[in-house]
């Protein structure tokens, strides 16, 4: 999304510079973007903000925040920096967040492109399917699943897209249905096209742009996901995450609440800026639906 | 199908009978995960006899019919949860069921609690944002909906806890009741009352923004439409206009949320009940995976998909009876 400012330039096509009007008339959605920017630099620059391991002991334990100036933000009971905690928590609530919310789409545009196109029993299966998962509480469901796979990253991050592909599913089928009847398909389908290709190379663009919007949704519900393994102390116990550092924060709220308090700020700020991004999105690709 | 039987009895059946395939579809889906999952029940058996001969362990296997061929074994897996026989908790050393039934009600109550409220408070506020919208009332309604979304339950309810029971004193920390009260009579419904008060604020302030955002939008969509104009044309005061004509349409996309969603708030129980130890069948999924209790963790799988099951059939006939457009037949 970074690359929004620099489409600002005049001689970029006039396309993006509509959108960008259109974003920018919601005050909200430019904070999102701004939040957004933030947490993506701090991702990017955490390894110069503390080039050495974030778990590592940085100073005297539960040092408060703003006392000293090499841990900003204080430390825990460990004696670990809260400041590199974020910086590197910032990397891996982006990193699960995007990658989860690519298997979640990937998943749900294979099963709604399948259902709605093909239509018939094919659909009916698949529908079934999609309710069970839907039926089964997520979060259940994803604790099983990390129960069974492990905590390493990689399986936090298929489970928690497991566990997300069902709206995305049924909104590419509702798109796919509205749109296999068009013309187009059917001149597609009369010069001897593909199943697949009509599939992939003409519905499935058509059908992208709401789904695109609701990515947004899934990365803040998939960010929510894993900051909630993590304070479980489910979460992959190999890297910082801000989940896991209001789990160890809980031990010591009474005397020290700031271990809690700043993580929990930044998820919240994270999430909302999905939500705020979302929203802009949306009034900007959609602008007949807001009047 | 004679005259005489009401159409929404049959709407009703035939939405009980779509939901069979959905039951069938988590059997085999439970029993998929179980047969994924590190060790079988033997394993767990002889585990928790401190080991045994392979003789007996083979012998054990052909009694548990795991020697079968899988579908035979699928078959007598689901015969058996069809009439809740969940096996047996090696953990809890209690059948899997009765462990379940132990913690229901714990839920049960967090559930309609808390969804009581956010539903309730979420259309009241949707509504009134809705009918100032773009004024200052409008906009911090929204804006804390907005912030209350973001927020994970955990950490609101750290905070809560923080201000309430560590800063003030109000509340207790956690737990259903005051284990040393021995309360009776009311004494107790108060007790417990005291002791849910903070899990249910946690839980319905997170689902609340859903339905105040749906409901705000909603009444916006209905207030612009022709009918409504025509009511207010006719004279129809504000509050009749709200409550009559507004409402009553507005409130058809909520319900449906409501369906929707029941599974995720059920699944936010399981932090929520994990952070104020509350025991019911969430904090108990979360001890099941510490354990790796995997026959307790099914039960709550099948369970919990029952009670999903079951609110969204209730949802349904909610919408059926607000919405007389919908084809009953």
């Amino acid at each position: 999304m970074t690359t929004l400012d620099t489409d600002l330039a005049p001689p970029e096509p006039p396309r993006l510079v509509v959108f960008w009007r259109r974003y920018k008339r919601n005050r909200a959605a430019l904070l999102g973007l701004a939040l957004f920017v933030i947490v993506v630099l701090m991702a990017l620059t955490a390894g110069i903000v503390d080039p050495e391991d974030p778990l590592r002991r940085a100073g005297a334990p539960l040092t408060p925040p703003f006392t000293n100036w090499d841990t900003p933000l204080g430390t825990d009971q460990l004696g670990r920096d809260v400041l590199s905690g974020i910086f590197y928590g910032a990397r891996i609530s982006l990193l699960v967040g995007v990658a989860a919310t690519l298997v979640a789409i990937a998943i749900g545009v294979v099963i709604g492109a399948l259902a709605g196109y093909f239509g018939g029993w094919v659909d009916d299966v698949l529908m079934r399917v999609t309710e069970a998962f839907q039926t089964i509480p997520n979060f259940v469901l994803l604790l099983t699943l990390v129960a069974i796979l492990g905590s390493r990253i990689e399986w936090i991050t298929l489970a928690i897209g497991i566990v997300s592909w069902t709206a995305p599913a049924r909104m590419v089928r509702a798109e796919f249905l509205s749109l296999r009847g068009r013309e187009f398909v059917d001149a597609a389908r009369n010069l001897g096209v593909s199943d697949t290709a009509i599939i992939f190379r003409e519905i499935l663009p058509n059908a992208l742009p709401p789904i695109v919007v609701y990515a947004s949704v899934i990365m803040a519900l998939s960010i929510l996901l894993e900051s909630a393994l993590a304070f479980l102390s489910l979460g992959d116990p190999n890297y910082a995450s801000w989940g896991n550092m209001i789990g160890q924060g809980r031990a010591v709220l009474r005397s020290d609440p700031y271990c809690a308090i700043i993580p929990g700020i930044a998820i919240v700020l994270t999430v909302l800026s999905f939500s705020l991004l979302g929203e802009g999105l949306n009034d900007a690709l959609n602008p007949r639906q807001k009047k | 199908m004679t005259l005489s039987v009401p159409p929404i009895l049959i709407y009703a059946l035939r939405r009980l009978l779509q939901a069979v395939p959905v039951i069938i579809l988590i059997m085999i889906g439970t029993f998929l995960l179980l047969k994924l999952a590190p060790g079988d029940t033997v394993d767990a058996l002889v585990g928790d006899m401190g080991g045994a001969d392979a003789a007996f362990i083979a012998r054990l296997r052909a009694e548990y019919g795991l020697d079968q061929p899988v579908w035979v074994q699928l078959w007598r897996y689901m015969t058996k949860l069809a009439t809740f026989d969940f096996g047996w908790s090696f953990v809890y050393e209690q059948p899997v069921s009765t462990v379940l039934m132990d913690r229901l009600g714990t839920t049960l109550l967090l559930m309609a609690s808390s969804l009581t409220i956010a539903f309730t408070v979420g259309i009241a506020l949707g509504a009134f944002a809705a009918r100032r919208v773009y004024s200052a009332t409008d906009n911090v309604i929204s804006t804390l909906g907005l912030v209350f979304y973001a927020t994970p339950s955990f950490f609101l309810s750290l905070m809560m806890i923080l201000l309430f029971s560590v800063k003030l004193g109000w509340l207790p920390v956690g737990g259903i009741k005051t284990i040393a009260g021995f309360y009776t009579g009311w004494d107790h419904v108060v007790d417990v009352a005291l002791h849910l008060v903070m899990p249910t604020a946690a839980l319905s302030l997170i689902y609340l923004s859903f339905y105040l955002r749906l409901m705000r939008a909603s009444v916006l969509e209905v207030a612009d439409l022709d009918y409504v104009r025509t009511a207010r044309a006719k004279g129809a005061g504000e509050g009749r206009m709200m409550i009559h004509h507004i409402m009553r349409n507005a409130l058809l996309p909520v319900v449906t949320l409501l369906g929707l969603q029941f599974s995720t708030v059920l699944g936010g129980s399981v932090v929520v009940e994990t952070i104020f130890t509350l025991p019911g069948l969430g904090q108990l999924a979360y001890k099941s995976v510490i354990q790796r209790d995997m026959n307790t963790l099914m039960g709550i799988i099948f369970l919990c998909a029952l009670i999903v099951v079951v609110v969204n059939f209730l949802t349904d006939l909610l919408y059926a009876r607000l919405d007389s457009r919908i084809e009953l037949a």
